[in-house]
């Protein structure tokens, strides 16, 4: 038993090559996988109108920047007094934050988005991310009616109307004013001559365009906008509106289940008693 | 003062690209808008990158028309010209390695440390696991780490934690591996190999000129493309050329120039 090299064969040598790349590769796909899991963003970004549910919207776009160009760059966004633009309601996500490099995002709180007319940042899409028919009406036009980027969310707690302070701030700034908020008319008890007007978010109508979150006067806005997607909650299925006759169509063809088994040859009242004593 | 008459046309390139990308974020210019990723020339010419779109479809995308045709458009376009133009010409990552690789040989660093050898293939391997990762994760890999894109985007708006990348990259290239990201690392250089394999433009060598002074290879970032010098009059023929045209400019003798490659005679 002296020291003998061992004898490495062509076979051999071209296994171990084999087992070798495809290790480094697995290697590098779980690591780069890995990285991809974690760089998906934040469940509440807010993306630009149009865009394509979060999922599909992140593998379709190519961050190619247009929408937020076009945003900063669109007439309306040019201040009169120095003919510069205004900070865009878009941004670039950069690294190391909680929306996807390069994807486009807003910030309502900052700069909400102002429904143009035009919808500037949605045609100049190439991918198709941003989805020019989601945001066209009827009549094939574009229209900032559509638009649906989120669902403002009223914290009735903070909220300084709930408490009986008169505020309208999000109210007034509502591009749909009267429409996607309304305010609700109560008595107030506590003083007992005085009037509640409690901002009410409808979610028919809402396009989550946050300039109510921009406007709210308290510290951190009462009323802010969320995705819808984290805004809502789900009743499932199973709830059917006895009063709704568009929800009952769902059950239209829906059959009655009688479980039949051994005990259902009794009525309840017998089987039910069945065995009791009252000695 | 050696001749820098390719470098100082590559950077003007290079800048010049650049300065319309920010103008059209920040002053609303319209001669060519967006990224390196995806483009718009006069506001009506779309411009993509082929790589870019193969991981969004391998991520499961159903694109637009637009961006199909812009990817096309910039296959043709490097394809005819041939070499991997858009990384020495274009790329602004190359601004990055090529200043790695100029203080590399100020500082003797590869004579004075230990060479590590990694293969020029990796490239390749490079663009397969980015489009395997695309398929699994449901987004385009390489574009969430692209260096390319990070300094493309951080020079229109910012870079923020982006510029630790570049800087991660430069230190590679500089102590790490030789021409590390753009010679060896670079998916997109892969794809630029392979769209460009058969272009028009070539460097040729003029084996008679030659006074085998090696300066070309000092500069060479794919040195293995220069393998017939002083063996061979011919033309640079290996798809990882970036045409960058450095070669040349360092040769005293005349021995290398462009060329427009002839198909009909081979």
């Amino acid at each position: 038993m002296g020291k003998q090299k061992p004898v490495i064969s062509e076979r051999r040598r071209f296994f171990t090559s084999v087992a070798h790349n495809a290790g480094l590769g697995v290697l590098g796909g779980l690591v780069w996988a890995g990285y991809a899991d974690k760089a998906q963003s934040s469940p509440l970004t807010l993306r630009p109108p149009a865009a394509l549910a979060e999922k599909e919207f992140l593998r379709t776009c190519i961050k190619c920047t247009l929408c937020a160009e076009a945003c900063l760059n669109r007439p309306s966004n040019i201040d009169r007094e120095t003919g510069r633009p205004r900070p865009a309601t878009l941004k670039i996500a950069k690294a190391n934050t909680n929306v996807t490099i390069g994807t486009p995002y807003f910030v309502a709180a900052d700069v909400p988005c102002y429904m143009c007319d035009d919808i500037p940042c949605v045609p100049v899409c190439p991918t198709g991310a941003l989805d020019i028919a989601s945001v066209t009406n009827d009549k094939g036009e574009l229209d900032y009616r559509e638009m649906d980027m989120g669902l403002a969310v009223v914290d009735q707690n903070s909220c300084i109307a709930y408490w009986g302070i008169q505020c309208d701030a999000c109210y007034r700034a509502c591009p749909l004013l009267d429409e996607a908020i309304k305010l609700k008319y109560d008595r107030n008890d506590r003083t007992g001559k005085h009037a509640f007007l409690k901002p009410i978010v409808d979610m028919n109508v809402c396009t989550g365009c946050g300039l109510c979150e921009k406007a709210c006067v308290t510290e951190k806005p009462s009323i802010f906008v969320h995705p819808r997607e984290v805004a809502l909650g789900r009743p499932g299925s199973h709830y059917v509106k006895g009063w709704d006759k568009k929800d009952q169509e769902r059950v239209r063809d829906a059959k009655a289940i009688h479980t039949i088994d051994k005990r259902s040859e009794k009525k309840p009242v017998d089987y039910l008693n069945e065995g009791v004593s009252y000695d | 003062m050696t001749n820098m008459k390719y470098l100082l046309l590559r950077r003007i390139t290079q800048i010049t690209l650049l300065v319309l990308y920010f103008g059209a974020n920040a002053y609303g210019w319209r001669m060519l808008s967006g990224t390196l990723s995806g483009s718009s020339v006069l506001g009506t010419i779309p411009l993509s990158d082929p790589f870019a779109v193969l991981q969004l479809l391998a991520a499961g995308a159903v694109l637009s028309f637009d961006v199909l045709l812009g990817a096309v458009i910039i296959t043709l376009f490097y394809g005819i010209i041939g070499g991997r133009a858009f990384c020495s010409w274009v790329c602004p990552v190359n601004m990055v390695t090529d200043a790695a690789a100029w203080l590399r040989r100020k500082l003797y660093i590869d004579k004075i440390e230990h060479k590590v050898w990694v293969t020029r293939n990796l490239r390749y391997y490079m663009v397969v696991l980015a489009l395997l990762v695309s398929f699994v994760s449901g987004l385009a890999a390489f574009e969430i780490i692209s260096p390319i894109t990070i300094l493309n985007r951080g020079v229109i708006f910012g870079f923020g934690a982006g510029a630790g990348l570049l800087v991660a990259i430069f230190l590679f290239d500089l102590f790490v591996l030789k021409n590390g990201w753009c010679g060896h690392v670079c998916p997109l250089g892969g794809v630029h190999s392979l769209i460009g394999k058969y272009g028009l433009l070539e460097v040729e060598h003029n084996h008679d000129n030659c006074t085998l002074c090696m300066k070309c290879k000092d500069v060479c970032p794919e040195v293995q493309v220069l393998n017939m010098i002083g063996k061979r009059s011919e033309g640079v023929v290996k798809p990882e050329c970036t045409n960058c045209g450095r070669c040349i400019d360092v040769c005293d003798d005349d021995a290398l120039g462009f060329h427009l490659r002839n198909f009909l005679t081979k």
